[in-house]
């Protein structure tokens, strides 16, 4: 990847350059190597860079989508505590948002040029929240199992070595506790709850298990950023130990609300302690991914319009700050 | 063509009367009443504070990380600045 | 709990109280759908707030309607089991949200009149009322300092923000008439200490409200037509979407907890 970079400078200072920089980066290797921080105005290799603000930039996009499919059950929420506990989360991955991209600007990219990757379909998110949320018990779903992924991936990246990212991931974490819980709860009480409650638990559990585990992404031997993010401590455990270690928690948390799991291989295996699950469908992850899953669209729709409605409040707000500057600067003058 | 953001405001929150302001990140606004109510709403949503400052990023001067060393290593042999270094008796009291 | 309740037939301090509620509820459950659709992810964030403040409102207003009510009901058989014409919230608060100019100008509005309504009702004979007014008083305060800002940001901003924000006010403006209205009910109230004086408030009301016109380069509508019933259970059509939508799990399923 350096090398690429090379090439757009001059030739002939090519070997010096390639020097000078493989002594820097021996050195920055070193400092992750001793687990110091890497601050904003360090210098840093240019992968490490773009690395992060791909990694970074999708987490924040994925908050800000992640809103949509919970949002969609504000409006039927079926208690009025149960409406303010959905209102503040949500409310809550807006504000994880805005701190994922202010980690990700200090790395030199604008929040505007952010947005417009993911409005214009370069930038990624979780796939997860291309899924709809068909049912109340959805909303439950999401908390336990989609916000329990999340979280085992997040809370090692309070100790990546980037210093924004890994500040706001402490922020994040700590905000996201409730999350979880608010969820499981949820379900509790629809487990405890009639009948069609309990139709509805355990069709949202049919329909979320599988694309959680998706959400720690392609196995280890084909993943592709897996060797290099781990060496820069960008990245703490490989998607397939988070994975395992989110269905041995999982499982049996599903068994007390006395809802199966959707998986026929599944099964405890006693000498190593752990869950065997069966085969993930990647087809379908991978379908998902390119834009194929049942609502890509419309999460990418809801977010243009919103963006294309508010721009003339953007630009309101813009041009009474310059009006405000003006009279304030003619009053002093 | 991206749209221009509204510009970057660096947040500082008084967590308790008491303490300094510290430094919790940066958000957009477009103007000084934005940036305080932005910064309410995104940085103490859980009691984390009672008073905000809001300064421009632009405002800020930083020093520059590569001269980390010959702005601050300077101070590494000064050590007669800490009262440590000072040898005084047990008997001696109220020091 | 199957049906519907009725509580019609309410008496003067529940009737009041019932009102107050039924104005957080309703903007509220409005401010709430701006999730996912605000112009700014920190005007979401704002917005959101508003709307958790309301709905925390309600409940108070609710939970002590139910204990007037003194029928067994809690706060939510009174927000998911009334139907329509037992809602007794200002027409101004379950208006669509239409455009942000509109949201912005409504809650503007709104707040000026809450500032007012909680100040006072902070001195109420009620007790209960007094420590709730004190709760929402400092979060109307709040309210409409982002409120009134944005108005004058948006009046005084573009040619666009400008006209949206003239034509938001020149549609909203017969709503505001039932603000200041009264009845037998207000009356009897105003005289026993406990509700606000609908005449006191108005005055305030006009004064803050013309400041910040000023200020926005935005001009007063005529006093014309003025709408009113939403107190005694006349709504808009849009009323019925909106139970339609809040009320959906709690009727479809009766009897169930959540």
């Amino acid at each position: 990847m350096y090398t690429q970079g090379l090439d757009q400078q001059g030739s002939q200072d090519n070997t010096e350059h390639a020097n000078a920089d493989r002594e820097r980066e021996a050195a920055f290797q070193a400092r992750i190597d001793g687990e110091e921080k890497i601050e904003p105005r360090d210098w840093m290799p240019e992968a490490y860079r773009k690395t992060l603000v791909r990694q970074i930039s999708q987490h924040a996009h994925s908050e800000i989508v992640g809103m949509l499919p919970e949002g969609n059950w504000i409006s039927r929420a079926p208690t009025l505590k149960r409406k303010l506990i959905l209102m503040a989360k949500v409310q809550d991955e807006a504000g994880h948002g805005l701190y994922l991209y202010s980690a990700a600007e200090t790395l030199g990219t604008s929040r505007a040029d952010m947005v417009d990757q993911l409005l214009d379909g370069r930038a990624k998110y979780s796939s997860i929240f291309n899924y709809p949320t068909l049912t109340w018990a959805d909303v439950g779903a999401i908390g336990w199992l989609v916000d329990g992924a999340a979280i085992m991936n997040q809370i090692p990246l309070c100790r990546c070595s980037y210093g924004p990212y890994a500040r706001a991931m402490v922020r994040v974490c700590r905000e996201e506790s409730f999350h979880q819980r608010q969820g499981y709860e949820l379900m509790l009480a629809l487990c405890r709850g009639n009948d069609e409650q309990k139709r509805m638990a355990q069709d949202a559990l049919n329909r979320w298990w599988w694309p959680s585990l998706m959400m720690f992404g392609p196995s280890d031997n084909e993943s592709r950023h897996t060797a290099q993010s781990m060496a820069w401590k960008i990245k703490r455990f490989s998607n397939d130990e988070l994975r395992q270690k989110f269905v041995d928690t999982t499982v049996p948390q599903a068994e007390y609300l006395g809802l199966e799991v959707p998986d026929p291989d599944l099964a405890f295996d006693e000498e190593s302690g752990h869950y065997r699950f069966g085969a993930i469908d990647w087809e379908e992850f991978f379908a998902v991914l390119k834009g194929n899953g049942p609502c890509n669209r419309e999460r990418i729709e809801a977010r243009r319009s919103a963006h294309e409605e508010g721009r003339w409040v953007r630009d309101a707000a813009r041009a009474y700050a310059r009006k405000q500057a003006k009279r304030a600067a003619a009053q002093a003058a | 063509m991206a749209e221009q953001d509204w510009p970057l405001w660096e947040v500082f929150i008084r967590s308790r009367t008491g303490l300094s302001h510290k430094h919790v990140g940066s958000l957009h606004a477009a103007d000084q009443q934005m940036a305080l109510q932005n910064a309410r709403d995104l940085y103490t949503r859980r009691q984390e504070g009672v008073s905000i400052w809001v300064v421009p990023s632009a405002a800020i001067h930083a020093s520059d990380p590569a001269e980390r060393d010959a702005y601050f290593d300077p101070a590494d042999d000064k050590i007669y600045r800490h009262p440590t270094f000072y040898d005084i008796p047990d008997e001696v009291e109220v020091l | 709990m199957t049906g519907s309740i009725d509580v019609r037939a309410a008496e003067p301090r529940l009737e009041y109280v019932l009102r107050l509620a039924d104005n957080a509820l309703v903007l509220g459950q409005r401010l709430g759908e701006w999730c996912g659709k605000g112009p700014a992810l920190e005007e979401e964030m704002a917005l959101v707030n508003f709307a958790l403040d309301l709905v925390g409102q309600a409940r108070m207003l609710l939970s002590y309607a139910a204990e007037l009510e003194g029928a067994g009901h809690s706060e939510d058989d009174l927000a998911f089991l009334r139907d329509g014409m037992d809602f007794r919230n200002l027409l101004l608060v379950e208006l669509p949200n239409r455009d942000f100019a509109f949201t912005i100008v409504r809650q503007c509005l709104f707040d000026l009149y809450q500032c007012g309504l909680y100040e006072e009702l902070q001195r109420s004979g009620d007790s209960r009322l007094a420590e709730i007014a004190a709760k929402a008083s400092k979060e109307s305060r709040y309210h409409l300092q982002h409120s009134a800002g944005w108005f004058v940001r948006l009046g005084d901003g573009t040619a666009e923000s400008h006209q949206r924000v003239q034509a938001a006010l020149d549609r909203i403006w017969r709503y505001t008439g039932e603000l200041f209205e009264t009845d037998d009910v207000e009356t009897a109230l105003v005289a026993e200490g406990i509700a606000a004086d609908p005449a006191v408030l108005r005055s305030e009301w006009d004064n803050q409200l013309d400041r910040i016109l000023r200020e926005a380069t935005i001009t007063r509508p005529a006093d014309d037509g003025m709408a009113s019933g939403g107190r005694h259970g006349r709504h808009t059509e849009h009323l019925g979407y909106m139970l339609a939508e809040m009320q959906f799990l709690q009727r479809a399923y009766p009897g169930a907890s959540w």
